[in-house]
């Protein structure tokens, strides 16, 4: 095996999510861990909610692209602690997050979570704060559906988390 | 295996369970689109959870089973769930306040278990914590909402309080197996949730208008397998596919 590791974060940057495909699993901040040995790579992964129907599926595809690659015996391990935070959300994962209309999570998790996730969330297309939460769940657990009362436009919000 | 803990974890993941596929029924039928997406991204979150503490519960179990072993052929009287999940879904407002009570409930007991020195059961409350943050949000809003709302709303919200406030006192009841798993640094220590709960449930009621009936027998045999009779009819909905056709997998 020659691949370093740094290869395989390269390789994993191709598996998108599955809900949000402009974004790589590595952007989102599931994967936590990458491990060679003699008996083959162990990749660590973390679901962003407990009920995320995507994992499974994010597996497989994680196994398949690393075997196209040559790797054999891929294994994938799921752990839970810590737990994911939208903290672990790469720049460029927030970038293409607001370039697909979806408003990235503002601020720090842990603050936002005690002090109300829901004030002054911009519109990804004009800018505008002035916004209104329509639902606290979207078409996924992880957004929010908000309406820009400056351009009309509804929008998603990827909540802190 | 150690039957304690199994069993305190098939006490969690059951009303988790039960509670999802009461919301997963609402799927299609919501008052409004978005309420209805609300309460199905519950269920999942609730679903998720669940599968967590099943298949740590099958784990501890040793016997090769897995987590769907345990959510599709148990019986009713195996299942240690509360009674308040298991009461039907009725109108909008019954939901809501059925919610209330259980997020109420479940966001104080997993800020106690994510102290457990049991890692996985920390790890699992601490991941489903965050989750139940945003459920105890939801309906939390709508008990004011409906509460402090309009004649109508007001007086559903309250009858489905004066409902199912009988079922609210088994949350925090105190059993031996939660005294075992407080002595061995596993448990929470449900008199500490109910405090905590005691003052939510105040808070929120006080801000929708709303009152505790005066004279209720509350109502207690969920966590001993003694179930009300609307259980036996979730399960035969929940567990068709997996009786009929057993081993059946996507």
């Amino acid at each position: 095996m020659v691949t370093a590791t740094k290869d395989i974060w390269a390789i994993l940057k191709t598996v998108p999510d599955p809900e949000i495909p402009n974004l790589s699993v590595v952007d989102l901040g599931i994967i936590r861990d990458i491990e060679e040995n003699d008996d083959g790579l162990i990749v660590t992964i973390t679901p962003t909610y407990s009920g995320c129907p995507a994992m499974d599926m994010i597996e497989v595809n994680i196994k398949a692209v690393l075997e196209d690659s040559g790797y054999k015996d891929v294994k994938v391990n799921t752990v839970l602690s810590p737990a994911w935070s939208t903290d672990w959300i790469s720049d460029e994962g927030l970038k293409k997050l607001k370039e697909s209309g979806i408003t990235p999570p503002q601020g720090k998790a842990d603050k936002r979570i005690l002090q109300g996730d829901f004030d002054g969330i911009p519109c990804p297309l004009c800018e505008s704060t002035n916004t209104e939460m329509i639902s606290q769940f979207g078409s996924t657990a992880c957004k929010a559906l908000f309406r820009c009362k400056n351009c009309g436009e509804p929008f998603d919000y990827f909540k802190c988390h | 295996m150690d039957r304690s803990l199994f069993n305190y974890l098939l006490r969690l993941a059951d009303d988790s369970l039960i509670l999802g596929q009461r919301l997963g029924e609402w799927c299609g039928h919501g008052p409004a689109l978005e309420i209805d997406m609300a309460m199905t991204n519950i269920s999942l979150d609730l679903f998720g959870q669940s599968r967590s503490l099943y298949q740590y519960a099958a784990q501890i179990q040793g016997e090769g089973k897995t987590e769907d072993d345990l959510a599709f052929l148990r019986d009713s009287w195996d299942f240690y769930n509360c009674l308040l999940v298991e009461q039907p879904n009725g109108d909008f407002a019954q939901t809501v306040a059925r919610q209330f009570f259980f997020d109420a409930y479940q966001f104080m007991l997993y800020t106690e278990l994510k102290k457990s020195d049991n890692d996985q059961l920390a790890a699992i409350a601490a991941k489903s914590l965050k989750e139940t943050a945003y459920h105890l949000r939801f309906s939390r809003e709508w008990m004011k909402r409906l509460g402090d709302g309009t004649e109508e709303s007001h007086t559903r919200l309250q009858d489905a309080v004066d409902k199912l406030w009988r079922f609210t006192a088994e949350l925090c009841q105190m059993t031996p197996l939660d005294e075992e798993m407080i002595e061995k640094g596993i448990g929470a220590d449900l008199n500490v949730v109910r405090k905590e709960w005691d003052k939510e449930v105040d808070k929120i009621l006080t801000e929708a208008r709303l009152k505790l009936p005066e004279k209720t027998v509350m109502q207690y045999g969920g966590r001993n397998g003694v179930h009300t009779e609307h259980h036996g009819f979730i399960l035969t909905d929940m567990q068709y596919l997996q009786r009929t056709y057993p081993g059946l997998e996507w």
